[in-house]
């Protein structure tokens, strides 16, 4: 593949379809400007501020926007909470619709043929595979982004993480966790 | 099209095998693809649903067998050959044809940060107003088009529940096929875990379903 994609790329830089230092600025911003410290930075402003989070659940896209992040497979984003009887799951059956603003580019996992047929259908199947058993009375809601619209799981605050603020409190905001099959970390793992 | 992408409640794919510590892109060519399907992407001269169709497309097999990426260069590569961007012999030779005229990048690296911090909203006005409120009782119709579609087979003919209106956002069935972006009303939907596997579990399944894909039940 490494063969056949150079070629690909110098057939369009060569036709003029494409300009290698644009390409360059993509990768930099998918490896180093935006992935899941940015979602973790609106979990925790969340947790922090309860009036941020009314208006996060109340319109996702725009509290996002302030914390700066937008844009790219995030143009409509919703946000749904985890409470003590609700635990959401994000998966897109049909394809790899993923919230980049927030979370980055999607782990090779969440794009693979098993995690798209089953988190549908067994949920609690799904989230065992990643170590996560919850209560039979916590009721699972599986998001499947069928349209444009990209989620977001708000994860349950810690117990015990009074004290954080909130750059400590994004430093428990796993990717996992936003994506619905973690909770959030109860104590910093270096 | 009823493909082998469409895999929500399918079996038989094996254990998830989630990486630790996973890097972005586990090879440079992953990269390059992801950037040059964007770049090439930038001239317009298709619809985010046409290239989520162009990879739909990838013979079943080779679909299963393919890396992600393995599938974005394939379906890049369709894309540009079906606009015209560039000609099958020109993929073969890997260089222009003779003669061809140079063109200008769309997309330069100064103006990468602005295009992917504006991106493509899909939400748009339309005059009719929406058919269905929140709390409306409705059936995912039985549809099973040749072609694009974002009405997965796991919830055709089966009964939900309207929890939200997105508003009205372009349709993919018509921005696949060139035949434009037709809005229509995007609902959340909310389908019972029993309703759709039989389950007595408590759970459920939320699809955001456009109004041609539903029906008053």
């Amino acid at each position: 593949m490494t063969l056949r994609v150079k070629a690909l790329e110098s057939l369009l830089v060569e036709k003029g379809l494409v300009d290698p230092a644009a390409l360059d600025a993509i990768i930099d911003t998918y490896e180093h400007k935006v992935g899941p410290r940015n979602g973790a930075r609106v979990v925790a402003r969340a947790w922090s501020d309860p009036e941020y989070k009314r208006r996060l659940l109340d319109d996702a896209t725009a509290a996002i926007a302030e914390l700066g992040y937008g844009g790219r497979q995030g143009e409509h984003m919703v946000v749904v909470e985890n409470a003590a009887k609700v635990h959401n799951l994000v998966v897109c059956t049909l394809c790899s619709c993923y919230p980049w603003p927030v979370l980055g580019l999607p782990p090779v996992w969440y794009k693979s043929s098993p995690y798209r047929s089953r988190a549908v259908s067994n949920p609690r199947g799904v989230l065992a595979e990643f170590g996560l058993a919850l209560p039979d009375d916590v009721e699972i809601r599986v998001w499947d982004s069928t349209a444009e619209i990209r989620y977001l799981v708000l994860p349950e605050r810690p117990a015990g993480t009074e004290a954080l603020n909130e750059e400590q409190l994004a430093e428990l905001v796993t990717r996992d966790s936003m994506i619905g099959v973690a909770q959030a970390a109860k104590e910093v793992v270096a | 099209m009823n493909g082998v992408h469409d895999m929500g409640g399918m079996e038989g794919f094996g254990p998830i095998a989630p990486e630790p510590n996973e890097p972005v892109f586990h090879h440079r060519w992953e990269a390059r693809a992801l950037a040059l399907t964007l770049a090439a992407g930038a001239w317009g001269r298709w619809t985010l649903d046409q290239s989520r169709h162009a990879r739909e497309r990838i013979p079943a097999a080779d679909y299963l067998r393919m890396s992600y990426y393995e599938k974005w260069v394939a379906g890049l590569v369709a894309l540009l050959v079906e606009s015209g961007l560039v000609t099958r012999k020109e993929i073969e030779d890997a260089h222009a044809a003779s003669g061809a005229e140079k063109s200008s990048p769309r997309l330069t690296a100064d103006s990468v940060a602005v295009s992917l911090a504006s991106g493509r909203p899909t939400l748009r006005e339309i005059a009719a107003a929406p058919r269905f409120a929140k709390g409306a009782a409705v059936r995912a119709r039985n549809l099973h088009p040749s072609g694009h579609t974002r009405l997965p087979r796991y919830v055709r003919g089966k009964l939900g529940t309207i929890t939200r209106h997105h508003g009205a956002h372009v349709f993919p069935d018509t921005n696949a096929h060139g035949l434009g972006e037709q809005p229509q009303h995007l609902y959340q939907v909310r389908f019972e875990t029993r309703e759709l596997w039989g389950s007595a579990q408590r759970n459920a399944v939320y699809l955001d379903l456009w109004e041609s894909y539903l029906e008053p039940a």
